[in-house]
């Protein structure tokens, strides 16, 4: 557990960074700070490993002060990821990663030996622990610095922007990733971000710290989007907060409709009478789909043309429900999602191995919400 | 001037010429290793405090175009030595050496990235062993050619030694001038130039070996292994 006491950072020159700070950080779960440029939350972060030491006030770490600690000791037990992953461009991936259990006194052998087993944990080949980080991409890098910070087995994981310079689609993975180590290993983390998203996708709890270095709200995200605590919240957390709110809600129950599915290789004159309302969904041969096929575009095809993917038009979010255990089911912002990016108005629902089950419509989404508020599940 | 064949004079005179160039070797590379060791504590201490910066810096440009004969002259009157001690020449170059390098070293320091030293701080390292073991490495490079350029410098620099009567390879060109011997002048320039050359060419292999991950970053290899 780590206890921010009435801390407060000021500069020589009169900022204050950090403003009267309260707030206590729960074990194994993933706290994120979140907040403009220069509302405080790196400095706060960076006082938990006393890279920045407050001006008064007491941070406690398991009930202990920090300030009574050597700060090098201290940090060897704090894992710290960075922006860029900073790693050391001197040293092979392996020795990157096995930094920390050599300082703090492992063998070599032994720390090679762990820093290979937390390659494979974060999802690199072990093969690469020979090269030298600038032989790796962004991405590759990023997955390099967390598997370093979590080499001496730290309780705690500071995590300062680890993720804002990479492009969407690596984010995307990296955030998917942390989000499965942490339901293994359960670690205390401390998440910093400018990236309201990032702070609602990650965050078991959200801490949005406001300019000067106040705690706007500490809450949950599903709650921090239901009940904003004031108008710099709500101006933050987005004028799409109703709609990300939905990603909270399971779409379990919602009901799941027919919808046409035409195999490749169908004739297009065959296909034409299958259309359901015009539109029909084109799968492979594991009744993957491949795209949308619609009466306008079929016409315009020899009826005697055996279909391809490349005669369907793409698009449209699917909608992941597990058709037989019933459990898994992606949130009611999925379904919604799906239902509206489709261009047949029918989001494409595809069970765990990604084959075609049914379809949702918005519809179905709104009144499945309406039913949740009346439950009381969805604060009104 | 007369003009020999040369290599009777050569092979007449090999053991001069060996403990010519001995002594040029001790008169230019000891002051140089030592300037270095000067240079890295002065460059880290100008990278850390600033104010040791901004007195530093210009002190050490200024101390850079003092002539060396001015100082070669002047350090046996500052430092009491005899006229003929190796060390009036040795200091002079340690003190161009330290000129040299002093920037090198504090400008390779200060281009260290900073989430690497700030990761290395966040790590657990302690100051001296982060300079040690991450920033000194990374300072390589640079310092390594400051030394290239500081140690070819020494080489020619220390035959100026022998306008006050210190041997070393200098000493050949003064003597054979004196005695119309132009194979003696060629002989040690030519030995001079070759021995700067030799050093250097050292310098850039030991550079290379000790900075494996340099060949990495300039060779980035193909992205064959999946994200």
């Amino acid at each position: 557990m780590i206890e921010f006491q009435a801390v407060t950072k000021q500069y020589p020159d009169g900022t204050v960074a950090v403003d009267d700070l309260h707030l206590t950080v729960d074990d194994g779960q993933l706290t994120v700070f979140v907040g403009p440029s220069g509302c405080g939350k790196t400095t706060s972060l960076r006082m938990i490993n006393r890279m920045i030491d407050p001006t008064s006030g007491t941070i406690l770490l398991d009930g202990k002060d920090i300030r009574e600690q050597d700060p090098p000791l201290l940090r060897r037990g704090i894992g710290y990821v960075i922006q860029h992953a900073g790693l050391f461009p001197h040293r092979t991936v392996l020795d990157n990663v096995a930094t920390v259990p050599l300082l703090t006194g492992a063998s070599r052998r032994a720390a090679r030996s762990k820093a290979g087993e937390l390659l494979e944990l974060v999802g690199l080949p072990a093969g690469m622990g020979r090269r030298y980080p600038s032989q790796l991409s962004g991405g590759q890098q990023q997955r390099v610095g967390v598997a370093r910070a979590l080499a001496a087995d730290p309780p705690v994981l500071l995590m300062d922007e680890p993720f804002s310079a990479v492009d969407p689609i690596v984010r995307d993975d990296l955030q998917q990733q942390l989000l499965r180590l942490q339901s293994e290993l359960g670690k205390t983390i401390v998440f910093v971000t400018h990236d309201i998203d990032e702070a609602i996708k990650l965050g078991d709890r959200v801490a949005v710290f406001r300019v000067g270095g106040v705690l706007a709200q500490y809450d949950t995200p599903s709650a921090l989007l239901a009940r904003p605590a004031d108008d710099f919240v709500s101006a933050f957390v987005g004028r799409d907060r109703g709609y990300r709110a939905l990603g909270f809600l399971t779409a379990n129950g919602i009901p799941v409709g027919p919808v046409a599915t035409v195999s490749t290789g169908t004739a297009a004159g065959v296909a034409r009478d299958k259309l359901a309302d015009g539109w029909a969904v084109l799968v492979d041969g594991t009744n993957t789909p491949l795209g949308w096929l619609s009466d306008t575009q079929l016409s315009t095809v020899d009826s005697a043309k055996e279909l391809a993917a490349a005669d369907a038009t793409s698009g449209g979010s699917l909608f992941e429900v597990d058709a037989t255990a019933g459990g898994t089911a992606g949130s009611l912002r999925n379904a919604l999602d799906a239902a509206l990016s489709s261009p047949a108005a029918l989001g494409i629902a595809v069970d765990s191995s990604g084959a075609v089950v049914g379809s949702v419509t918005a519809d179905t989404v709104l009144s499945a919400l309406a039913d949740a508020r009346r439950s009381g599940e969805v604060p009104a | 001037m007369n003009v020999d064949w040369p290599w009777p004079w050569l092979s007449r005179n090999v053991d001069t010429i060996t403990e010519a160039t001995g002594q040029h070797l001790y008169l230019a590379l000891l002051p140089v290793l030592l300037g270095l060791v000067v240079s890295l504590l002065l460059g880290w201490a100008a990278a850390r405090w600033s104010t040791v910066r901004a007195i530093l810096i210009p002190l050490t440009g200024v101390l850079y175009t003092i002539p060396s004969l001015a100082l070669i002259t002047l350090v046996p009157l500052l430092l009491g030595t005899l006229i003929v001690d190796p060390l009036n020449v040795q200091v002079p170059l340690a003190i161009y050496t330290i000129a040299l390098l002093v920037r090198s070293v504090t400008d390779a320091l200060a281009a260290v990235p900073g989430d690497v030293t700030a990761a290395a701080t966040a790590m657990g390292f302690r100051p001296l062993h982060r300079f040690v073991a991450v920033e000194l490495p990374l300072a390589i490079p640079v310092i390594i050619a400051g030394l290239r350029v500081a140690m070819v410098s020494a080489m020619s620099l220390a035959s100026v030694g022998a306008l006050i009567g210190i041997g070393g390879l200098g000493g050949l060109i003064t003597e054979g001038f004196k005695r119309n011997n132009a194979v003696e002048m060629v002989a040690a320039i030519v030995l001079i130039v070759v021995l700067a050359l030799i050093i250097d060419a050292l310098l850039l292999l030991v550079g290379r070996l000790i900075t494996p991950w340099t060949k990495a970053q300039r060779q980035p290899a193909s992205s064959g292994v999946a994200k």
